[in-house]
């Protein structure tokens, strides 16, 4: 077995007894994703001489005093490439951004390298993160390591193929609408949309400031759990993150379900779920109840504007978050304009994709005055009650299942040509970021021999809730131990 | 030209400040707040760079100080405020908008009393809000000509604090009054260095005109580019001069921004307002929003001082001091300061004012210094005015060691002792120069005692000079006196 199909506490214990050392790791990592990557396109770009550096570093930690070594000391992980890394370009995948080299790193990153944790480089996504299938992207396709003729979901597409190709151990991407969990559906990994504020954004390019937040993608839920654990917590230089403790995240993992009540949202299933992805998720939930959990039906009545609303914030802050890119800095330049305003357009023209100026003009025009109350108000109205839906399910239940994705993997170019039904994609996650709540998707079961996730959706600061009910269904399924076929080029 | 009011028309004038706060660092970062002198781009970090993924964190200073500000100007504040993004292009701006406050700002409906051509106004403050600064942008020569644009970054993200005044003010004296009062207020509190030339106070006006007597408002310029009180004065005066002149010409004015060009004396429209800006304003996501708790604005309230029309009145009821006296020691904290200092230290209210106001100021004018900051410290003025008031001393000499002491910096009252240039009342030496200027002086004494009283001041006088200022006048007095009323003396 390649050691990049261990989790991540497997390989800590073979790293602090010296089975293995941290160089062996990452050596092998980087030899997976030269063998593998070029089938996959996980990666925008691969920082050999980093890694090593961090993986001297750890093995020096590892040799020196073991018992005190961080769990992710001497572990590959990459960064989705919305997620700043000092010294190393950081694209968003987008032109506009070529060539930008930021001279700071993401909290997340400052906080995994003091761990001891091996950086591999940046992971592919949709441009600015504006996507549900990765083909967004400025710079190249990502393919699903399970069907490489379809889409590893997006954005975080190459942070979930990175996985679940084993090229890192684990990757951070971000999730806005689904970001996270709907490429770790896609892609047969483990995805988690922290509470918003549970993990500085302090770093992360940004796409909705109100939706996002950067969570891991893993193989289990135990090493999505360490790796929580990690990157969580207040950080002076992001006032919207808060001070919460951490505590079951580990600890609760094994406790089982028995007890706990979980609720199904009735509109959750009216969505129009494929029929294989149904099959999975009443397996899944037949499982449960038979691990003794208490499964009804909740009601979110609100479900079917959350859509809407969704797609009238999140663009409005893309309007703004996106108007630094104004060509004076980044990006392709602005050479032949012949005065401001024509410098700003060819800049901006040129430097972002359709989908990203789509987003830019939609929420320029929900903020513009006349229209401000009819749009953006009103959206923000709708996302009240959507938390309120969502407080009020969990007065009576515990936690919230449903699948991640009204369906598995789409085909390459099946909907790039209606953007309404690649945002139709995020309808069961989004709601979640609306209310700001936390959740996960874990690998369920297949259909037609792709992935299909389970999404449980917890409270506010409830990560650990979500832990050990994705946890009680990893352990039945054991569905991680699966690799996709193109993990067999890797020899 | 027409002058505004011979022809029935009334000026509406509002103003909008902008200052920037004496923070020590920048709004929403960590950089300093005081960017004048540094290299270019210097003072920056990715926050107020604006780079991706950099996020802002309030200045919790600068919003006391904005509070402070509030409650000066007898402001409202809410317990609820929150920042708001205004968004526009512009490559100062590096990130594509301002964090600024729009529909909830940390304070709302104020007052400020202020004193023109001998009247007291009121005028009403809108609201007073905060926000952070741009950046600059450097041209060769004139922005239209220059073949590039340098963009310096050092002042983006320094705290800037806007105090929007109700259109209360009906001529452009009222409005430098207004104005000139204010930053006397934002000095006093410690909120602003008052600094109109370096760009760190700023004020744009809203000048419109109606008939006298009506109430709609007229058709609304914007001026901007006045960087002194005279220039506001100046500015206005030319757009009320204007603004007439296309109306009574049967005109229509367009609601548009121009600026004062100080080189021409003269407004240049800069652009047509008449389609409103579209700043999509929104909530700023970054940031949460501020709760200001009452406890809060009471502990605020509580360290205020005295403000400057306060310290006005009790300057003259407490020192029995003149109006002007009082206005011209209450113009800046430092004075007022220095003054009390003096008094403090045992000198008579009035002997002190007198002296501060009169020789002092003169020797600090002439030497472009402040009082507070020349080499006369309080102790060492008052050291001398007690002399003065124990006659140690006589005026003249005084005048002349302080003019000294300004110089190098040595104490007045040790001159005074160490080179023995105190008063002298020894009456046999005094007589001693006063039979010599008898004798000298035959026809002056002759003079007087024909009946001419102006020429006892000149013998007076050669006394006193001869004793190089130090005899005590009084004693030459009655000595003169005394000589020239025995016949044959």
């Amino acid at each position: 077995m390649s050691l990049l199909e261990e989790p991540i506490r497997e390989l800590g214990r073979r790293l602090r007894e010296r089975e293995i050392s941290a160089v062996e790791l990452a050596q092998a990592a980087l030899a997976r994703i030269e063998a593998v990557d070029p089938a996959v396109g996980a990666f925008l770009r691969v920082t050999p001489e980093l890694a090593m550096e961090a993986a001297v570093a750890a093995d020096r930690t590892l040799a020196t005093d073991p018992g005190g070594a961080a769990a992710l000391c001497g572990i590959p992980v990459a960064y989705k490439d919305l997620i700043c890394t000092k010294g190393v370009e950081t694209t968003a995948a987008s032109r506009i951004l070529e060539g930008f080299v930021p001279p700071y790193s993401a909290t997340v990153v400052e906080r995994l390298a003091a761990l001891g944790a091996v950086p591999l480089g940046k992971l592919n996504c949709d441009e600015f993160a504006m996507g549900s299938s990765n083909e967004n992207s400025a710079y190249q396709i990502t393919r699903n390591p399970w069907d490489l003729e379809r889409v590893p979901g997006g954005s975080s597409g190459g942070s979930a193929a990175a996985v679940a190709a084993r090229l890192a151990c684990a990757t951070l991407g971000s999730d806005t609408g689904g970001s996270i969990r709907l490429p770790a559906s896609f892609t047969g990994v483990v995805g988690v949309k922290p509470t918003y504020g549970r993990v500085s954004r302090y770093g992360l390019i940004a796409f909705a400031s109100s939706l996002d937040q950067i969570g891991p993608l893993t193989k289990t839920v135990e090493d999505a759990a360490l790796v929580m654990t990690a990157i969580s917590g207040r950080d002076p230089r992001d006032s919207t993150s808060v001070e919460a403790p951490l505590d079951g995240f580990l600890e609760d993992l094994h406790r089982g379900v028995e007890g706990l009540r979980l609720g199904v949202p009735r509109e959750y299933l009216e969505v129009g779920i494929e029929p294989g992805v149904r099959k999975v998720f009443d397996q899944a939930v037949s499982s449960l109840e038979r691990m003794g959990a208490v499964v009804e039906e909740v009601s979110l009545p609100s479900t079917e504007f959350a859509l809407s609303a969704y797609y009238v914030i999140a663009p409005a802050e893309v309007s703004s978050n996106l108007a630094r890119m104004d060509g004076v800095r980044f990006g392709p330049g602005f050479a032949g304009a012949k005065n401001l305003r024509e410098a700003y357009e060819t800049a901006r023209h040129q430097g972002f994709g359709e989908e990203v100026r789509r987003r830019i003009i939609l929420g320029a025009y929900a903020l513009s005055s006349g229209y401000y109350d009819a749009y953006y108000l009103r959206a923000q109205q709708v996302r009240t009650l959507v938390a309120r839906d969502f407080e009020q399910a969990f007065a009576k239940v515990d936690a919230i299942v449903s699948p991640t994705a009204p369906t598995a993997a789409f085909r390459l170019g099946e909907r790039t040509a209606d953007p309404l039904a690649m945002y139709g994609t995020d309808v069961l996650t989004l709601p979640a970021n609306l209310a700001g709540i936390s959740g996960i998707s874990v690998p369920a079961g297949f259909a037609a021999g792709l992935p299909v996730g389970l999404q449980v959706l917890g409270p506010y600061l409830g990560e650990s809730i979500c832990f050990r009910i994705a946890h009680s269904v990893e352990t039945e399924s054991r569905l991680w131990q699966q690799l996709p076929p193109v993990a067999g080029l890797a020899g | 030209m027409i002058s505004p009011s011979q022809t029935g028309w009334e000026a509406v004038i509002g103003l909008e400040v902008h200052a920037q706060l004496l923070t020590r660092s920048k709004m929403f970062c960590s950089c300093r707040a005081d960017y004048l002198g540094l290299p270019a781009n210097s003072n920056t970090c990715p926050v107020c760079l604006g780079l991706p993924g950099a996020l802002p964190v309030i200045n919790e200073e600068g919003v006391r100080l904005t509070i402070r500000t509030a409650l000066a100007l007898e402001c409202e504040i809410p317990e609820f405020t929150k920042f708001d993004r205004k968004n526009y292009f512009y490559p100062d701006l590096p990130k594509g908008y301002q964090i600024s406050q729009y529909d909830l700002p940390l304070s709302l409906r104020g007052r400020l009393d202020f004193q023109v051509e001998g009247r007291s106004v009121r005028a009403g403050i809108t609201r007073v809000h905060l926000e952070e600064d741009t950046g600059t942008l450097h041209h060769a020569g004139e922005i239209q000509t220059s073949a590039f644009s340098l963009v310096d970054l050092n002042r983006a993200g320094v705290p800037l604090m806007e105090i929007v005044g109700e259109p209360d003010l009906r001529s452009p004296a009222e409005a430098r009054a207004y104005l000139a009062t204010l930053r006397q207020l934002l000095v006093y509190i410690g909120v602003n260095d008052g600094n109109m030339e370096e760009g760190s106070l700023r004020c744009d006006a809203n000048i419109s005109l109606r008939p006298i007597g009506t109430e709609p408002l007229g058709v609304k310029v914007e001026v901007k580019n006045m960087n002194s009180f005279r220039s506001v004065q100046r500015a206005l005066e030319y757009e009320l001069e204007r603004q007439t002149e296309v109306l009574e010409q049967g005109g229509r004015l367009v609601q548009e921004t121009r600026g004062w060009s100080e080189l021409e004396q003269r407004t240049v429209s800069q652009r047509s307002k008449e389609v409103a800006q579209e700043y999509r304003y929104f909530p700023e996501p970054d940031l949460p929003p501020l709760l200001i708790s009452r406890a809060r604005v009471e502990e605020v309230r509580a360290d205020l001082p005295e403000l400057p029309a306060a310290r006005r009145e009790r300057f003259q009821s407490q020192y029995q001091l003149t109006e002007e006296q009082a206005r011209l020691l209450t113009d800046r904290p430092a004075d007022s300061r220095y003054f009390e200092d003096v008094v403090a230290a045992g000198v008579s209210p009035l002997l002190a004012a007198n002296w501060q106001l009169g020789d002092l100021q003169g020797l600090c004018n002439a030497a472009n210094l402040e009082v507070a900051n020349c080499r006369i410290d309080p102790g060492s003025l008052a050291g001398l005015l007690r002399m003065v008031e124990n006659r140690e001393v006589t005026a003249k000499v005084a005048k002349e060691v302080l003019a000294r002491g300004f110089e190098t910096g040595e104490s007045p009252a040790e001159m005074v002792r160490s080179q023995g240039l105190g008063q002298l009342s020894d009456a046999d030496e005094i007589a001693g120069w006063v039979d010599q200027v008898l004798t000298e002086q035959a026809q002056a004494a002759a003079d007087y005692l024909a009946g001419n009283e102006r020429a006892l001041g000149r013998l007076v006088g050669t006394v006193m000079g001869k004793s190089k200022g130090r005899a005590n006048p009084v004693i030459v007095n009655q000595l003169l006196r005394e000589r020239l009323s025995r016949p044959g003396g």
